[in-house]
C-alpha cells in the first residue's frame, strides 16, 4: 500500500473516530436525560407525568423508526442551519447524533427501570427528595447497565458513520465506497474492514472492562 | 421570683384543655381505611405506640400489615382515616411535607434494600447527607453505627461481599443513623436463617434497651413476636383480631388467627402417643394443660399427684418464658382410676389452667 492511501486511511479512521466519539458523547449528554425523564414520569415513576411520557415516547419512537440513511438526507437542512454545511465529517454529526439520542435514551431507559424499586423506596423512606432518588440511586445502580448501553451505541454509531459517507462525509466508510468499492481496490477494502475489526473490538473490550469495574452487584 | 412564675396562670391550650399528664403516643393510628380494588388492606385499624415500646404486628401474607406500616412513614396513602406521627397528623402531607417527617423513621427491610453501587459506609451516610449533615461528622457518625452494629471492619465492603446477617445490620446501622424517633422494620428477619435471625433481633431489643428507640415490627412469624415484641397487635383481613401484652397474648390468646398462628411454638403431643389414643378406654388420660403465670409458677403436678393419691407423669410439654412469664403447655398423664381424670381436671381448673382431655392410653405408651 502506498504512503499515499496509508495516509488516506489514516485521516479516514480518525474522521470515523471522530463522528462516533462526538456523536456518541452528545447521544450521551441528551439521551441520558430522555431516558431518565421516560422513566420517572411513567406510571408509578417518582414524578408520574402520563402526558410528558406519551409525549417523549412518540417523539423517541417517531425519530427511531425513520432508517439512518433517510434521516441522514432528510435532516440536510437542519444540518445546514447547525453546521452552515451539509457535506463533511461535521456535517454527519448532526444526523448521527439526532439518531443516536433516541437510540440511547431507549437503552438508558431499560438499564434505568431494571433498578430495584424497593432501593428508591428505601430512599424514600429517609427523606430523600427526587433529586436524591436520580443522584443517589437510579443512576449509581444502573451505571454498569448504562455503560454497556454505551457501548452498544458507540459501535452501533460507528457502523452508522460509514452510511453517513453518502453525504460526503468521508470517515472509513467512504473510503471503503468510493475506493475499495468504485475503483476495486481490494487492498483499500481489506485494510478498512480490518480498521474497522480492531476498532469494534477495541471498543467492546473498554466497555467490558468498564462495566466489570463499576459493576459491585 | 420562681414562686412568682410558679403562681402565674397555666397556659390554656385550646386543643386538649384537660388532656391527662400521659406521655404522647409517638404514633397513632385512626380507623385506617385502606382498599386495593374491592379487597380491604386495612378495614379500620387503630392503635398507638407508646415511646419506648416495642410493638410487633403479627398476621398470615394478606392481611394488611405491610400496608399498615407503610402508612406510618406515608410510602402508602389511605382511603380514609388518620395517622399521626409524634402527635402531628400526617394522613395528607405532600411527598415533599412527609420528608421530614419520614427522616425522624427509620426503616429496614426483607430484602435489605442496600444500594448495590456504594459501600457499606456510604450506604449507612446516605441518611445523614440527605439531612445535610457535613461530610465530618458523617464520616464520625458512620464509624460510631458501624461499631454498634458489630461491622467496623467491614465499612469499605459493597452490600453484595456481605451475608444476609451482615446486610441487615447495615441496613440497621442506615436506619438508625439519623437519630429517629422510630423504627419500622418491615419483615426484617424473613429472609435469614434460624440462627441469624436470632442475632438480628437480639440486636433490635439491645437496641430499643439502650436507645430507648420505639419499634414497630411486622413479621409472620410468632417466633420474632416473643423474641422481641412487649406488645402484639394480631391482624387479619385489614382488622385487628386481637391486641395485648405479648405473654398475654400467648398465654390466652382468644381469636383463631392468634391460636393457628401459635401452632408453631406449641408443644404437640408426639404423634406416636396421638396415634394410640382412645376416646374412652386406657391405663392414663392424657390431659392437655395450657398455663401461664402464677398456675405456671406452682409446683402444679406435684400438689395434683397427692391430691388424687396416685402419681401424675409429664408425657410431653414444658414451660416457656415470654416477656419473664411463664407460659406453657403440657400434656399429662393421669391414672384412669375412678373420678380420678374428672377430679384432676376440676383441679387443674381451679388453679387457672386450661384443660382439656385428649383420650387414653395404657401406660406403655
Amino acid at each position: 500500500m502506498s504512503t499515499m492511501m496509508l495516509d488516506l486511511l489514516l485521516r479516514s479512521t480518525w474522521e470515523t473516530i471522530l463522528m462516533t466519539g462526538l456523536s456518541g458523547l452528545i447521544s450521551l449528554v441528551v439521551g441520558l436525560p430522555i431516558g431518565l425523564l421516560l422513566v420517572v414520569t411513567e406510571r408509578g415513576g417518582i414524578a408520574q407525568n402520563l402526558w410528558v411520557n406519551r409525549l417523549l415516547a412518540a417523539v423517541v419512537n417517531g425519530f427511531r423508526s425513520v432508517p439512518f440513511i433517510i434521516l441522514l438526507v432528510a435532516l440536510i437542512p437542519v444540518t445546514r442551519f447547525i453546521v452552515g454545511t451539509s457535506i463533511g465529517t461535521w456535517a454527519a454529526i448532526v444526523p448521527l447524533s439526532i439518531a443516536a439520542i433516541p437510540y440511547y435514551a431507549r437503552i438508558a431507559e431499560v438499564s434505568l427501570r431494571e433498578v430495584d424499586r424497593g432501593l428508591v423506596e428505601a430512599v424514600r423512606a429517609m427523606g430523600g427528595n427526587r433529586w436524591t432518588i436520580v443522584r443517589e440511586v437510579l443512576v449509581p445502580e444502573a451505571l454498569p447497565g448504562l455503560a454497556a448501553g454505551f457501548t452498544v451505541t458507540l459501535i452501533t454509531l460507528v457502523g452508522a458513520s460509514a452510511m453517513a459517507g453518502a453525504i460526503g462525509a468521508g470517515g472509513l466508510g467512504d473510503l471503503a465506497i468510493r475506493y475499495g468499492y468504485q475503483r476495486f481496490e481490494t487492498e483499500i477494502m481489506v485494510a478498512v474492514v480490518a480498521v474497522l475489526i480492531v476498532l469494534v473490538c477495541g471498543l467492546q473490550w473498554l466497555g467490558d472492562r468498564l462495566v466489570a469495574r463499576l459493576d459491585h452487584r | 421570683m420562681a414562686a412568682m412564675v410558679l403562681e402565674r396562670p397555666p397556659q390554656v391550650r385550646p386543643a386538649a384543655p384537660s388532656s391527662p399528664p400521659m406521655p404522647e403516643p409517638i404514633v397513632r393510628v385512626v380507623d385506617a381505611q385502606r382498599h386495593f380494588g374491592a379487597t380491604a388492606a386495612l378495614n379500620g385499624v387503630s392503635l398507638s405506640v407508646d415511646r419506648g415500646e416495642v410493638l410487633g404486628v403479627i398476621g398470615r401474607s394478606g392481611a394488611g400489615k405491610s400496608t399498615l406500616i407503610r402508612c406510618l412513614n406515608g410510602l402508602e396513602r389511605l382511603d380514609s382515616g388518620r395517622v399521626e406521627i409524634e402527635g402531628r397528623d400526617i394522613t395528607g402531607l405532600h411527598e415533599r411535607q412527609l420528608q421530614p417527617v419520614r427522616r425522624r423513621i427509620g426503616m429496614i427491610f426483607q430484602h435489605f434494600n442496600l444500594l448495590a453501587a456504594k459501600t457499606v459506609a456510604a450506604n449507612v451516610a446516605l441518611p445523614l447527607k440527605i439531612a445535610g449533615v457535613p461530610a465530618a461528622r458523617r464520616q464520625a457518625r458512620v464509624r460510631e453505627l458501624l461499631e454498634l452494629v458489630g461491622l467496623a471492619n467491614r465499612a469499605d465492603a459493597y452490600p453484595a461481599q456481605l451475608s444476609g446477617g451482615q446486610k441487615q445490620r447495615v441496613g440497621i446501622a442506615r436506619a438508625l443513623a439519623a437519630e429517629p424517633v422510630l423504627l419500622l422494620c418491615d419483615e426484617a428477619t424473613s429472609a435469614l436463617d434460624p440462627e441469624t435471625t436470632g442475632s438480628i433481633l437480639t440486636l433490635l431489643k439491645d437496641i430499643n434497651r439502650e436507645l430507648g428507640l420505639t419499634i414497630v415490627l411486622i413479621t409472620h412469624e410468632m417466633e420474632v413476636i416473643r423474641k422481641v415484641a412487649d406488645r402484639v397487635v394480631v391482624l387479619d383481613q385489614g382488622r385487628i383480631v386481637e391486641e395485648g401484652p405479648v405473654w398475654q397474648v400467648f398465654a390466652s390468646p382468644s381469636s383463631p388467627t392468634t391460636q393457628s398462628l401459635l401452632q408453631s411454638l406449641r408443644p404437640k403431643l408426639p404423634s406416636g402417643i396421638a396415634d394410640r389414643l382412645h376416646p374412652v378406654q386406657g391405663e392414663s388420660a392424657i390431659l392437655q394443660v395450657d398455663l401461664a403465670g402464677p398456675a405456671a409458677r406452682s409446683p402444679l403436678i406435684g400438689q395434683l399427684s397427692a391430691m388424687l393419691q396416685a402419681p401424675v407423669r409429664l408425657v410431653h410439654g414444658g414451660i416457656d418464658h415470654v416477656q419473664g412469664e411463664p407460659v406453657g403447655t403440657l400434656f399429662l398423664g393421669v391414672p384412669n382410676r375412678g373420678d380420678a381424670p374428672a377430679r384432676a381436671v376440676r383441679f387443674l381448673e381451679e388453679q387457672g389452667a386450661r384443660v382439656e382431655r385428649l383420650g387414653y392410653v395404657d401406660d406403655d405408651a
